[in-house]
């Protein structure tokens, strides 16, 4: 389609751009210079700039075990979305029949009880006494003494649970596109069903993949609800460091500098991400 | 020769308000360049109101830029456009008496087929909506689905609402790009019956683009055959089968064998051409070249083959020396391809009436044609233009 | 029995075969039945009748109704849950507004700055809340602002994060919509904006509608962003967080049910209209 010229686009982006350029992209500024501060001033006394580039070699010498943990936790949880929401949007893509509306609208549902609420649910079944942990020690598969909540397999599998719409629906999208017919066509073609998983759906279904993988990672990456409600402070992440970084300890510049690593490293990871998976229909 | 095609007998004059004008439409110079591509090239076409005109030519010839152009959806670079007199060529799509059978069919999901049906005549505030709509309805045979969706009828369901959608509104001129294209066979046919018959009932003209020649030949008062953005040649569909006067227009209409040929006199009205040592007549007007070499043009229906010596009763150009190198019966017909003493392979259609004798690889033959089928055609032009398309 | 055997066969590899045809439907329904867990916990749970008031257990004890006639036992908790509601529809109807004009603009529009505007408005979904969060408490602190965070401080932060969403909603709806209606239109008669009002907008809105129902529930949902810019004020996640540490009022459990039965009825009755409109 051709795009129109003249001052009609102007005016309608305008507004939208405007806003974000103020409170968007002019706090990621403040965010900058923030971590530059100088880091002995405090809220009281105001901040001195003094460019104060230590504070970035000072928050990772003091948390770089939080910032690995996050990436290692949110990458681990990304990839059980992935493949648990594969199986769910590949079921409700070409499985589901009439069902197909009900099923989705059951994966967004609930998106719509509350976030802590949901987590709070969840800190109840993992609790020590709870039944799955019960089950799991009848079982053996977990010690007598063994427990689930405070460990990072409870704050896994909260990520896991709580992004997991995220991951089905871009997934869904993108298999939702695909023809069935070449699907079928591939077995036409002597190709066995796990061939033609690997050579026509999944690479058809790649553009959905790469944002379902972003739209989770990203976000469980700076979480800190699941680590703080279901572990313990072996299980710290950067969200929860930022966060009493700013609120408790009241450290500006070091709390802005770990938020400024953070974002560095992970636009780092997705441009990488991005670049290799060969997908730039993303933005 | 004729440009200006027959103005269908048939049309009902109250309906086409550019009646009075008498002119229908007219394209002048007609330009459009899209960057550094030119899609249609200085076109020239003036089409009587009342007919029905066929635009034909290969994919990426510059037939939906025309249309678009037309109907005011693409602006042209140069050149001016004038529908009864009067010049519309910076009207806005709204503002036109124009109205276009798009491709896709292009019908509002979200209105119902009587409200897309209705939706021209709402934004002109005209009377009795219903009671047209009801009535237009009647005549594409879609009444008892006026409360239905696009999205719930079928492919042929929704091409007649598209038509009954453009129709309603009595456009001067009916823009019809490829409507049939999307549709199986049977239908089609139907379906070209029925643009026939919607056509001549209500006397507009139709300007119909098509991939289809049969479509374009048999529906058609005027054929233009279009090439690389300019129209290659216009008018009768027999008159431009038979006389072509491109090598493009004489091999994508239908086939044609093409032989190089020089020149040997002009009279009044005859031509007389050597070809490979034989000399054979074409009529003058079937001339379409000056120079002193050309292209004898005939179409392989329009040969005759016989044995060595046989005495075939087409007098005037024979030319022996042929074997057959190839045979393929098709039932009504049987299908020759001949090897001439020059090389060349030429094609003969030779109808199945038990007269002649089916022949077989290898036989020696001669081949035959009335000098008055024949064409003379430029040297200069690419003897396989068109062909393959 | 003989006789009996293939036909057992047969059955049995029909029964495989009907198992196998169904395996990626059935272990699809299995994630979907684990999204379902926590889900049923809130519901059980909001019939929940805690041991004591102070009691700081969070288990089952006991069947009651009385969260369900209560559900204001605590005012602080809807005092909360309203300030969430009031901030989501004031971030929904501005954000939805905003996000939709520059969804029509990068669509239908040409205009220098075209492409840094896209990456503008892409580049807050690829930010973790923490650092959105972060980013505007320290503008804030820079401005002077600190003391004054609070309800608006909110509503500015949420409007910003929404917008990318509607941003991106709205405008695969207008891409995916076939040009050749609005030339159709044209060719009909309607001018520009009888054919925006007509075709464009009509054809646009579920989008939007769409796209209010996520910001709403983006708002009302956020926490970590919030709770670096709310000062004083407590919106509903707020309140749960607080409370978490603290004695948890079964009442949560009440909100949380109502929200899914709610947005679930709204959604499929969406759905049903929409169905009825165009059956497959
Ligand atoms: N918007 C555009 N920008 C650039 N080039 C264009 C544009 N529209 C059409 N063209 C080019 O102009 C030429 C003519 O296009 P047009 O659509 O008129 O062809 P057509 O004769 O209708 O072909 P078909 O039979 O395949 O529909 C093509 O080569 C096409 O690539
Ligand atoms: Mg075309």
């Amino acid at each position: 389609m051709t795009r129109k010229r003249g001052k009609t686009g102007y005016l309608l982006v305008i507004p939208g751009a405007l806003y974000l350029l103020a409170f968007f992209a002019l706090p990621f500024y403040s965010l900058i210079a923030t971590s530059l501060y100088d880091p002995s001033g405090s809220d009281f006394r105001g901040y001195e700039m003094t460019y104060a580039f230590g504070n970035f070699v000072d928050a990772i010498t003091d948390y770089w075990q939080p910032l690995l943990r996050s990436l290692a936790y949110g990458g681990v949880a990304t990839v059980l979305c992935l493949v648990l929401g594969y199986v769910l949007a590949y079921a409700i893509a070409f499985k589901a029949g009439r069902w197909k509306i009900l099923m989705l609208v059951l994966v967004i549902a609930p998106f719509f009880t509350s976030f802590l609420v949901r987590t709070l649910s969840w800190k109840l079944l993992l609790a020590d006494d709870g039944f799955i942990v019960n089950t799991l020690q009848f079982l053996q598969i977990l010690g007598d003494d063994g427990r689930l909540l405070a460990t990072p397999v409870a704050v896994i599998a909260g990520l896991t649970y709580n992004f997991l719409p995220f991951m089905v629906l871009p997934l869904f999208a993108s298999l939702d596109r695909v023809d069935y017919r070449l699907i079928e066509a591939s077995g036409d073609l002597y190709a066995n069903p796990i061939t033609t998983f690997f050579k026509v759906t999944w690479p058809l279904s790649l553009p959905g993949v790469v944002s379902g993988t972003l739209l989770t990672f990203i976000p469980a990456v700076g979480d800190y609800i699941n680590a703080e409600l279901l572990g313990n402070t072996n299980t710290r992440m950067i969200g929860n460091v930022i966060q009493s970084l700013f609120t408790d300890a009241n450290d500006y510049p070091a709390a802005a500098a770990l938020s400024v690593i953070l974002m560095t490293m992970i636009l780092a990871l997705v441009l990488v991400y991005v670049r290799r998976a060969g997908t730039e229909e993303l933005l | 020769m004729s440009q200006v095609a027959e103005p269908n007998q048939q049309r009902a004059s109250e309906d086409a308000a550019g009646a009075g004008g008498g002119s229908g439409l007219r394209l002048r110079a007609l330009t459009k360049e899209f960057a550094t591509f030119t899609a249609v090239r200085s076109l020239d076409l003036e089409v009587p109101s009342g007919s029905f005109f066929a635009l034909l030519g290969p994919s990426g010839c510059g037939k939906t830029t025309t249309l678009r152009m037309i109907a005011g959806l693409e602006s042209p670079t140069s050149g001016t456009i004038e529908l009864a007199g009067r010049d519309i060529t910076h009207a806005k799509p709204y503002q036109r008496p124009v109205n276009t059978v798009f491709q896709s069919y292009a019908l509002f999901p979200h209105l119902d087929i009587a409200e897309n049906v209705a939706f021209g005549l709402r934004r002109r505030r005209q009377k009795d909506v219903d009671e047209q709509v009801r009535q237009m309805l009647d005549l594409v045979e879609l009444s008892s689905q006026s409360r239905k969706k696009p999205a719930q009828l079928s492919g042929g369901q929704q091409q007649r609402v598209a038509l009954a959608r453009a129709l309603i509104n009595k456009p001067e001129v009916l823009l019809l790009d490829e409507p049939l294209g999307a549709l199986d066979l049977k239908l089609r046919r139907a379906m070209q019956i029925e643009l026939k018959r919607i056509q001549t009932e209500v006397g507009l003209t139709f300007i119909h683009v098509t991939h289809d020649q049969e479509e374009a030949m048999t529906m058609a008062d005027t054929v233009a055959v279009m090439n690389g953005g300019v129209i290659e040649q216009m008018g009768a569909p027999a008159e431009l089968y038979e006389n072509p006067r491109s090598t493009f227009v004489a091999n994508f209409l239908g086939q044609s064998n093409l032989i190089a040929g020089s020149v040997v006199s002009r009279s009044a009205d005859i031509t007389t051409v050597d070809m490979h040592g034989i000399a054979v007549s074409v009529p003058a007007n079937r001339t379409h070249t000056d120079s002193d070499r050309g292209w004898v043009g005939i179409r392989p229906e329009k040969v005759l083959i016989g044995e060595v010596g046989e005495q075939l009763d087409a007098p005037g150009n024979t030319i022996p020396g042929g074997v057959v190198s190839d045979v393929s019966f098709v039932g009504v017909s049987t299908a020759y391809l001949v090897r001439m003493p020059w090389g060349q392979e030429l094609q003969v259609f030779s109808q199945n009436t038990g007269r002649v004798r089916i022949f077989a690889v290898g036989d020696a033959v001669e081949l035959s044609w009335r000098p008055e089928y024949a064409f003379l055609l430029d040297h200069a032009q690419d003897a396989s233009a068109g062909a393959a398309l | 029995m003989a006789v009996m055997t293939p036909r057992s066969g047969g059955a049995g590899t029909r029964l495989g075969r009907w198992m196998r045809e169904r395996l990626v439907l059935g272990l699809g329904l299995v994630v979907l039945a684990y999204t379902f867990v926590p889900i049923a916990v809130v519901v059980l749970m909001s019939f929940n009748k805690p041991v004591s008031e102070q009691s700081k257990i969070y288990k089952f004890s006991g069947f009651t109704l009385d969260n369900w006639k209560n559900p204001c036992a605590d005012p602080a908790m809807c005092e909360s849950l309203l300030r969430s509601i009031e901030i989501g529809l004031l971030a929904t109807v501005v954000s939805t507004i905003l996000g939709t004009l520059a969804a029509f603009a990068l669509v239908r529009h040409d205009f220098i700055g075209r492409s840094s505007s896209n990456l503008l408005i892409f580049m807050p979904m690829a930010a973790p809340e923490i650092v959105l969060g972060s980013s505007l408490l320290a503008m804030f602190v820079a401005a002077g602002l600190g003391g004054q965070l609070g309800f608006w401080t909110i509503l500015v932060a949420h409007i910003m994060f929404c917008l990318s969403f509607v941003v991106v909603t709205v405008r695969a709806r207008l891409a995916g919509m076939d040009d050749n209606l609005e030339q159709a239109a044209m060719d009909l008669y309607a001018t520009p904006s009888q054919t925006f009002w007509r075709v464009t907008f009509p054809l646009v809105f579920p989008g939007i509608l769409g796209a209010a129902l996520l910001s709403f529930s983006l708002s009302f949902d956020d926490f970590i962003i919030t709770n670096l810019n709310s000062g004083n004020t407590t919106t509903f996640p707020m309140y749960v967080w607080g409370v978490s540490r603290r004695t948890v009022p079964m009442q949560i459990n009440v909100i949380g049910t109502v929200m899914i039965v709610l947005s679930v009825t709204i959604v499929l009755i969406g759905e049903l209209r929409s169905r009825r409109r165009r059956p497959a």
